[in-house]
Order: structure tokens, then sequence, then C-alpha cells
């Protein structure tokens, strides 16, 4: 989040501009509404003054009784005609500016969507969302204060400019003498008012580093006593951001009763050009005093201007950070024309891959080798082997950096991407859990599953008892993370997952955390029920796993070294054998009784 | 009183330290309100004198006269909101400041249980909001209730029938302020629900996007976030229903006002019982009142988004830091650095299994003590107890023969180098993080002899910039083993009795740790030293080790005796002879 802050935006970009009217396309006939009762109703507000004048013109000063209660009734029919009026522009304009906040919102979720894997691991969790809500909310003031209120001010400017020409020219004129001055105070105070904004934001992002540093860094500032020398800093930095308010501060405080004054010289002007001619006899009363009420109505949008100017500034940078997301194109996508829509028998075949993270540090190297159709593979190696990126590459979560992988004799790139990813099950080692019932979590929103198909996966995988203890059974709440399930149960729940999708090939990354034994055999035989009849790749990290595969691959920093059964790599004695005694042999008299 | 109603109550002594500047604040807003209410009453005189005959140059001087008041008015102005703004950012300062040093006081539990983001955005957003409360809020209030005070007065002086008259809608205009601001408070009760609802959606989604592409579920995750979206836009528009009526409704009122004026007023004129001219004034005053009165509705909003932000901050402020000095702690006499555990056992608060059973360890002064074991056997949280990072059990834990309970904290801490498992580097330059724990400024020479220690002085030089390059975005990335190396610089140059090293190797080669450990040896040759590790080759020359498992000390002896044993300490070290054969492969 901080980091962002410091890039700081111009108050006004035409170019970003143009693209947030865009999405008022759909709603044009809204908007053309809201301007029809924005125009109605300043004109509406604009007469008021005038019958005034004529009160005062026509009955008044002519003693004329009955008159005044005509012109009073007008007065009333204008007040209700601009309530009506504001009313339905204040409801139309922020509908529409909550519809277009809905497709935003919409627009980015769903592009997130569709974003790969390596692009979330470059880009934190809070940032993220804070495009789809915090940045998409300060738009909507952009809506509802910003772009219309804007059209507000410029017809109430001329609605009285024309007005103030039509019941006399020259005074008209003369209130236009101080327009200059006017413009010349606006333009110094926006000069003056970004320079300290842009100093403001910057003491922000510096008062949000420290704060992001000093609290996730608190052991060491703990440990090393080194609080008051820390607050000492942030005083510091706290003060730069006091010292950029106190300026701004002082260009507001001066810029507001500059306004006054100008508009009190219109009105000196008025009083003392307009009433030489009310004494003249060219000019009546009436109409000096509604010169006077429009002088005020008309200073009033530019005194409004100040804080539309930070609103503008900071929507824009919103919307600069929303359509930087937006326009980051997905790197791994489905192919126009798929060569395949489905898995049909599940044969894989890795040739020549290579992959790396970064460039210049290759997790795998050339691997090549072939699963036949319902062949179970266990893959080996230490941590960093490469084995997680084994997985990862076969259902596209990344895509190879060098070689292919073929299923089914098409390259993966040629599947139709969500039909690959159906056709392969993942079982992840740290077992993630969405808020929502426990079959929520087994049918995943696929409406394709029954609630019958996901109960029989859970029996399959025995994950059925256990949640028949829960309380709501099937329909029980998990919360965050799932925090009520075990480790073993979490398993368990995530082979039903993987099973009610039926998967043609199934990979499974073995849980490292050690369970009681009790589970341990459920989980044991839950997983031989979901292999059956599927081709599988695990990355084992069980005895039992590794003994009953068909295949075993063994990577060694990136490369394919060994191949075969348990026994023949026993006997073989190199890398397998060595991890053997590391990882697999503990496991050896507990697995004594194992199937 | 009650706090947790009226949690802005708590601003009340921020704002005392101000009370000088406030008064004077104050004391402005009644100028500018007396100012601003001669300029209707100058227009009275112009209108009155016209009907008057007046002469030119009389005319000339009312539009000076009109011109001197709004500069007088402008000037108090001005003051008035440097003022008034001025002290609510000073205010915001000083919480800001408060609010620093009370997480800094926080346990590690307490910090661990909570987003970094939500404390951050408590110091922030939140702050922002009561900061709006003490600066525009507080303004808009005085300035409102003093100008419908005094143009009261005046109005009623003028005219008192008329006066209540035109009163009638603005007293309409305050009972449904009053109306609609419960209402809307609620209302906007429930977008906020369902915004975080929204959120923690797009949280888990996020977080969750492995699975959700794994299993291709990109189009139901959309389908969910469309429902909450549109959940979400439907409680906004309740709102704007309310708001849609409410400001044309004022605005409604304040007209009502006008009309009722035009029209009993303008009779009054005709019947001769006010002049044209107070006529004129009457309706200057009424547009006077009519953006204080609106104003009232953002007043209102500011306040009630200013208190649940108040409320949110208290949260934090409120909460006691969890350790802190007892009641009498004082440094034990005799220093030297003798380390004593005696049966502790420890649980996290979050867990109902003890992290550490029955540990009974003792150090004597200047000895070192290695503790191995898998990760999750409790090595760290042995590490953390001891300089009460976490608090143990009182009588576990003792420091030159004083339970650490007893300690001052700060003593205590300044009394241990710590070496943490994971290096936490400050985005500063490469000499302030070595020097990070010293009071004084730390010499070029003492920095570059604890450079030297841990063997990363050579890799400092190489940096253009040497000891002055910053570390982090702003600077060169280190590596894992450069971070290490400089977090153990960090804990040797304050020259501490105890050296604790939590697994702080873990990122260097078994070559370079060869070569730190020897010049370790000369720094921890009289100190009492605590090793962490889960590799052999890190521990094998202390004084004494001991394996934990599961919390519990299995094995303890020199490095011969245990590998003559043959128990868990052979076995782990035979692996990791394996392991490193393995990667030489």
């Amino acid at each position: 989040m901080a980091e962002e802050e410091q890039v700081l935006g111009k108050a006004y970009d035409a170019r970003l501009m143009r693209r947030l009217l865009g999405y008022i396309g759909p709603y044009r006939r809204s908007a053309f509404a809201a301007i029809v009762c924005l125009v109605l109703g300043s004109a509406c507000s604009i007469v008021q003054p005038y019958l005034t004048k004529l009160a005062i013109d026509r009955s008044i000063r002519r003693g004329d009784i009955g008159g005044l209660a005509g012109i009073a009734a007008l007065y009333i029919l204008s007040i209700v005609l601009v309530f009506a009026l504001n009313f339905g522009q204040t409801m139309l304009v922020n509908l529409m500016g909550q519809k277009v906040m809905r497709d935003l919102r919409l627009e980015i979720f769903r592009h997130l969507q569709r974003l790969e894997a390596a692009f979330f691991d470059r880009n934190p969790v809070g940032r993220l969302m804070t495009r789809v809500t915090t940045d998409v909310d300060t738009l909507n003031e952009l809506f509802t204060s910003g772009v219309l209120s804007v059209f507000d001010d410029i017809f109430t400017l001329t609605g009285i400019l024309i007005f103030l020409f039509l019941l006399d020219h020259r005074l008209a004129l003369a209130i236009l003498c101080v327009l200059p001055l006017l413009v010349a105070v606006t333009l110094l105070f926006k000069i003056k008012v970004r320079d300290s904004y842009r100093r403001v934001r910057t003491a922000i992002a510096r008062i949000n580093t420290f704060l992001q540093e000093n609290i996730t860094g608190a052991a060491v500032v703990q440990i090393f006593g080194q609080e008051r020398k820390q607050y000492r800093r942030f005083t510091a930095v706290n003060r730069e951001h006091l010292d950029a308010n106190l300026q701004s501060i002082f260009y507001y405080a001066l810029f507001l009763p500059l306004l006054e004054v100008v508009g009190a010289l219109a009105v000196a002007l008025i009083v003392w050009y307009g009433g030489l001619q009310v004494l003249s006899g060219t000019l009546t009363l009436g109409t000096l005093v509604a010169f006077i009420q429009y002088s005020d109505r008309f200073f009033r949008p530019i005194s409004d201007l100040s804080e539309k100017y930070t609103i503008l500034q900071s929507t824009m940078a919103s919307s600069e950070r929303i359509f930087n997301l937006l326009d980051t194109p997905p790197a791994i996508i489905s192919p126009e024309q798929p060569a395949a829509r489905a898995v049909e028998r599940g044969k894989i075949e890795f040739r020549d891959v290579s992959f790396a993270y970064r460039p210049g540090e290759p997790v795998l190297r050339n691997i090549s080798f072939t699963v036949q159709p319902g062949e179970r593979i266990a893959v080996v190696g230490a941590t960093g082997a490469g084995k997680s990126t084994l997985i990862a590459l076969l259902n596209r979560s990344y895509d190879t950096g060098g070689g292919a992988i073929l299923i089914d004799g098409v390259d993966v790139r040629d599947y139709e991407l969500a039909a690959l990813r159906r056709s392969i099950g993942i079982v992840l080692q740290d077992v993630f859990l969405f808020s929502g019932s426990v079959m929520d979590n087994i049918r995943l929103g696929n409406r394709s599953i029954g609630a019958g198909d996901a109960v029989r996966a859970a029996e399959t995988v025995h994950a059925d008892p256990f949640i028949r203890r829960l309380d709501g059974e099937y329909e029980a709440r998990l919360g965050e993370r799932g925090a009520s399930l075990s480790v073993g149960q979490k398993q368990l729940l995530s082979f039903a997952r993987a099973l009610a999708y039926d998967p043609k090939i199934l990979v499974l990354d073995e849980a490292t955390s050690s369970v009681d034994t009790e589970t341990e055999l459920l989980v044991r035989d839950a997983l031989a029920r979901l292999l059956a009849g599927r081709t599988s790749i695990v990355i084992a990290h069980r005895l039992s796993t590794v003994q009953n595969a068909d295949r075993i691959l063994v990577l060694h920093h990136g490369r394919l070294c060994e191949t075969g059964t348990h026994q023949e790599l026993l006997h073989r004695r190199g890398i397998y054998w060595k991890l053997y005694q590391l990882q697999y042999r503990d496991q050896a008299p507990a697995v004594a009784t194992g199937p | 009183m009650n706090r947790s109603r009226y949690p802005l109550l708590v601003l009340a002594p921020y704002l005392g330290r101000y009370r000088g500047r406030l008064l004077v604040g104050s004391f402005m807003v009644l100028l500018t309100v007396i100012a601003g209410m001669c300029a209707p009453w100058a227009l009275k005189y112009v209108v009155d004198g016209l009907q008057q005959s007046v002469d030119g140059s009389r005319l000339f001087s009312y539009a000076l006269l009109i011109v001197a008041i709004s500069l007088v008015e402008g000037f108090f102005r001005f003051w008035m909101r440097r003022i008034l703004i001025g002290v609510s950012r000073q205010v915001e300062y000083d919480l800001r400041n408060d609010f620093l040093a009370h997480v800094q006081k926080m346990s590690l539990s307490f910090l661990q249980s909570r987003s970094t983001g939500d404390i951050m955005s408590r110091a922030t957003n939140d702050l922002g909001a009561v900061r709006m409360v003490l600066g525009p809020g507080i303004m808009y209030s005085m300035n409102t209730v003093t100008l419908l005070v005094i143009s009261t007065a005046i109005l009623v002086n003028l005219n008192w029938k008329l006066t209540l008259l035109a009163y009638v809608p603005l007293a309409l205009v305050s009972i449904s302020v009053k109306q609609f601001g419960r209402r809307i408070h609620d209302r906007f009760e429930e977008i906020q629900e369902q915004f975080s609802a929204l959120s923690t959606r797009t949280q888990e989604n996020i977080a969750g996007i492995r699975v959700v592409k794994a299993f291709a579920r990109e189009n139901s995750e959309i389908r969910a976030f469309g429902i909450l979206n549109l959940e979400y836009v439907r409680r906004n528009v309740s709102l704007i229903r309310l708001w849609g009526v409410f400001y044309p409704l004022m605005t409604a009122l304040i007209g009502l006002s006008s009309v009722a004026l035009l029209w009993f007023g303008g009779r009054q004129v005709i019947q001769g019982r006010l002049t044209l001219g107070e006529f004129v004034a009457f309706m200057g005053y009424l547009s006077l009142l009519a953006w204080p009165t609106i104003a009232i509705g953002r007043v209102i909003n500011i306040f009630q988004r200013g208190s649940a932000s108040m409320r949110r901050i208290l949260e934090i402020l409120e909460t006691p830091p969890g350790i802190r000095d007892l009641e009498g702690a004082e440094e034990p006499p005799d220093a030297g650095g003798a380390l004593e555990i005696r049966n502790l056992t420890f649980s996290y608060p979050s867990s109902p299994r003890p992290a550490l059973s029955d540990v009974s360890l003792s150090v004597p002064p200047g000895k070192t003590l290695a503790i191995v074991g898998r990760t999750g056997s409790g090595k760290s949280t042995l590490a953390n107890l001891i300089p009460r990072l976490y608090d143990p059990p009182p009588g576990t834990v003792f420091v030159d023969g004083r339970d650490v309970r007893g300690w001052p904290l700060r003593s205590l801490r300044r009394r241990i180098g710590y070496v943490p498992q994971e290096t936490f580097l400050f985005s500063d330059t490469i000499a302030e993080n070595i020097a990070f724990g010293l009071e004084s400024k730390a010499g070029e020479e003492d920095i570059l002899s604890a450079a030297r220690v841990s063997r990363v002085a050579g890799d400092i030089e190489s940096f253009t910039q040497g000891m002055q390059t910053f570390v982090g975005e702003r600077g060169v990335t280190l590596s894992g083993g450069q971070k290490q190396r400089m977090a153990i610089s960090r804990a040797v140059i304050g020259s501490p009795d105890i050296l604790i090293f939590d697994d702080s190797l873990s990122s260097v080669d078994t070559y370079t740790e060869e070569k730190i450990l020897r010049e370790l040896g000369k720094v921890m040759e009289n100190r009492t030293t605590l090793l962490v590790s889960h590799r052999i080759s890190t521990v094998q020359r202390a004084d004494e080790i001991v394996v934990l498992e599961e919390g519990r000390v299995v094995e303890r002896g020199t490095h011969g005796e245990l590998l003559r044993r043959g128990g868990a300490y052979a076995d782990l070290y035979h692996k990791q002879q394996l392991e490193d054969e393995l990667s030489e492969i």
C-alpha cells in the first residue's frame, strides 16, 4: 500500500477521465436525465432572486398586496420544483454512480480471476484487495460530488450571467470587471495547493512506511530496547506531516476569505454604480436588490472549487491504480482455437521441460518422462528440488520456460484452460478452506456436482464420519481458513473435494505434518481409494506412497536423476537411497503393519 | 462519562493542551460572525438611503464600507481557520505519537494477532476521521451556533414576529436533521457491514486463488462476488434514498423561510411597519443562515464517523501492554550473564498443547549452551522467553539469579544481544542498522569491527557507498545470508552479557558458517551464549548441547558424549551428513 502513495498523480488527467466516463456509457440515459434535472433545477432556483425583484418593484413599492400573494405563490412553486428536481438529480446520479462502481468492482474481480499465479506471487493480497474495495469507493466521490456538480456550477454561473445581462447589461458588465481578479486568485491557489498537497502525500507515505516497518519489526525494536529512539524518529516524520498540513491550511485559510473580498467588491460596485442609476431613475430598486442576491449565488460555486480539487486528485490517483491493474494482461489464457476440450485417457508426457521463477535461477532443467494412463507415479526429492513446480506446470499455473508438457499427445497450452484444469484434480499440501459450509467446500460452487455426489465422495475418502459429527453436518459452517478442523480432517476434506470432481489425472502434494496413527491409517486408505483408476502424480512424504507407486521419479537440483520402483532404486544405492534414509526410513516400524 | 458510548470524550485532554489557542480561535469565530453580520446591515442603509435621496459620494462611502467589512471579516476568518484547523492537526500529531508509543509497548502476541494493515489503518484512516471532528467538525459547529445566536438576537430586535415566522422552517430543518441522522447512521452501519463482507470475500478469493484456479472455479467465484456486490449496492442505494431527500429538503425548508419573509415582510413594508432596507437586510441574514444550517447535516456525519473511528483507535490504546515492568522491578547487583531455567512449562494462549514442558537448564557466565531440535520442537520459544518477548510463568527463567519478570524490561533487554530467526532490517543505512541497538552515536570503528565479526564487512566494502548504503526498497537488495550476518553484527555491537542466536546461521553456507563461528568464538569467550539451531555443524563446539523434542529435553551432553550415546542427536548428525553429501552431488 505504502509504496504507491509515493506516486503523486495529477489532479486532472484527460486520458483517465475519458476512460472513467466510458463507464457511464451504459447508463447514458440516466446521465442525460440527471443533466436535464440539473439544468431545470438550476433554472428554477435562479428565478428566485428575480421574484424578489418583482416583489419589491411591482408590489411592495406600489403597495399591491394582491400582487405579493401571486409572487409568493410563484416562489413556493419554484421551491417545490427545485426540491423535486434536486431529488431526481441526486437519485439519478447516485444510482448511476453505484451501478458504475458495481460494474467496475466486478470487472476488477473478474480480471483478477484471469491473472496467473506469478502475478499473485508479485502482488500482496492486501494491495489487490484495496483495488477492489477502497479504490473503487474513492471513485464514487467523483461521480456523486465531482463530475456532475461541475456541470451544475458551470450551468449556474452561465445562467446567472444570462439573467444579469437580461436585467441590466451595464451593471452586468460592471460585475464582470471583478472576474479577472477571481481567475487570478483561483489560479494562484491551485498552484500553491498542488504543491502542499504533494508534500502532504509524501509525508503520509513516509508515515505509512515507518508504521509498517515498526509494526512488522516490533520484536527487533523491543529486544534492542530502542522504543525511544524509534519514537523520536517517528515524531520527526509525523512533524513533517504536520508542517505540510499547516502550510496547506494557510493557503485554504487565505483563499476562502479572499474570494469573499472579491465578492464584496462586486457588491460594492453594484451598490455604487447601480445606486447612482437608481438615483437617476434608470434602474429600479428591486433590480438592484436582485443583483446583490445574484452576486452572492455567483461566488458560492467557486468557493466549492477548492474541495472538489482535492476530490479530483484522490480519484485520479485511485483510477490510475485501478486501470494499471486492469491493463495487466493475463499471461496464461485459453488458446483461441483449443485443439482439445477435455482429457480423454490421461497420458502425461514431459518433453525436455525447463522452468525458472526468476531469470538465471532455474528450478527445473530438461525434465523428460512419460506417465501411462492409470499409472501411479511418486515424485521424491529434497526441499527445493523442484517437486512442487513440476505439478504447478502440469495444470498451467505457470507455463514452461522451455520444452513442452503433453497430455494425451496434446500440448497443455492447446487445451481449453478451464477444461484442462477440471481434468486435473489437485490436492495441495496446505489445504485451503473457504468460509462457507462443508458442502460448499466440497463442491466449490460447481452446480454439476449434486449433494449426493458430494456425500458419496466424502464417504469414499472416510470424511463422512467426522462431517456427521459436526454441528449441522454437511451444512456446518467452516470459519476463516477452516480453523475448527484438525489437520487430518482438512486433508480428508480436500480428498473429498478432489474426488467429487472425478478428474482423469490426480496430482497430490502429500502433507508433511504428522497426524495420529488412527488418522494416518484413514488417510492412507483414503488416498488409495482416491488414486484408484486414475493417472496420478504424488509428491511423496509417506513411505507407503513410495512403496505402492508404479514408478518413482527422483528429482535433484531440478534434474530428473533416477527412476524406478522402490526396490530397484534402493538397490542402486544412489540419491534415492540417501533420501530414503533421511525421509522415509523412520516410518518403517509404523508401516510394518500397513496395507 | 461513558467512554464506550462517547469515545470522543477521550479527546478532551488532548484539546486541553491547546486551550489558549482554542480560546483565541473561538474568539475569532465570534468576530468573524459579528463582522459578517454587518454586511446586510450596510445594505439596509443603502436601500433605505436610495429611497430617500442620498448623494453619490455617500453611496461611494457605503460601497467602501461593504469592501471594508469583508476585509475585516476575511481577516478574522483567516485566523479562525488557521487556528482551529491548525489545532486539529496538532492534536492529530500528538495522538499519532501516542498511538505509536503505545503500539511499541504491545507484546508480540498482541501484534501478531492483528494484521499490520489493520493497525496501520487505525493510525491513518481512523485518525483522519477523528481529525475531521477536531477541525471542521468543531469549527462548523461553533460557527453555526454563534451565527444562530447572534442573528437571532439582531432579527428579534428588528422584528420579532417576522423572526418567529422565518424561523419555523429553520426549526423544521433541525428536527429533520435529527430524524435523518439516526437513520443515516443505521444505514451507514449496514453498508459498513456489507463492505467488510465484500472485503473478506475478496481477501479469501485472492488468498485461495490457487485452489480457485486449480478447480477452474473462477466463474462461480465471480458469481458469488457478484451477489455480495449487488447487496452492497442495494444497501448503498437505501442510504442514497435518504440523502436524496435530505439535502433538497434542507434547501426547500430554507427557501420556505424566504417565502414567509417575502409574503409577511412585504406586507409589513407596505403597511409601513418595516422599511424596505430592513426587509432587504432580513433577506441577507436569512441567506447567511442558509449554509450553516445545511452544514449541520455534514457536521453530524463527521461526528458519527469520527466517533466510530475513535472507538477503533481506543481498542488499541486501551489494551494494556501484556508485558511490562512489574512493581519493584530492579536490576540485580551482580551482573555476569548467568542464565538459568527451572522446570519451565509454557503454552501459547492460542494452543492447548504446551510448547515447552518441564525444561531445566543452567548456563554459567561465559559458557555456551546449544539447543537443537526439529522445527516446532520449542527451540525458538525458549529463546523468546529470555528477553521476555513472551512472558514466562513466574519463577522459571532467571538471569543473574533474578526472575526475568523481576527485571526492568529495558535493562534486561540491554543485557541481551539477540539475533532473531527471521532477519528484520530497517530501510536505513547499513551503519544505522548495525548500530541500531546503541543509545549514542556509534563510532565508525565500532561498526566496522562488529561487521568483521560476522564477516559482512567485505560485502559492505563492495557496495559503492559502503556503510552509508541504503538497505531495502530504496537501496541494495541483500541476500538472506548478508542480512543474517548484519543481524549478528547488530547483536554484538552493544557488548551484551548474553548472546542469543535463534537459528541465525541458516541462510549462510557451511563454509561461511565455519568462519563466522571462528570469529564469534572471540566474542563469545566471555559471554553467556545460547545457540539455537537445527544444524549440528553450528552447535558441535558448545559447552553443552540440549536436544529438544516436542518441548521436552530428551538428551544433553557434549557433542562427543551425545554421538557416543547414539540417540536422537547422533541420528540427526548422520542425517545431516547425508544431506551434505546429497547437496554435493
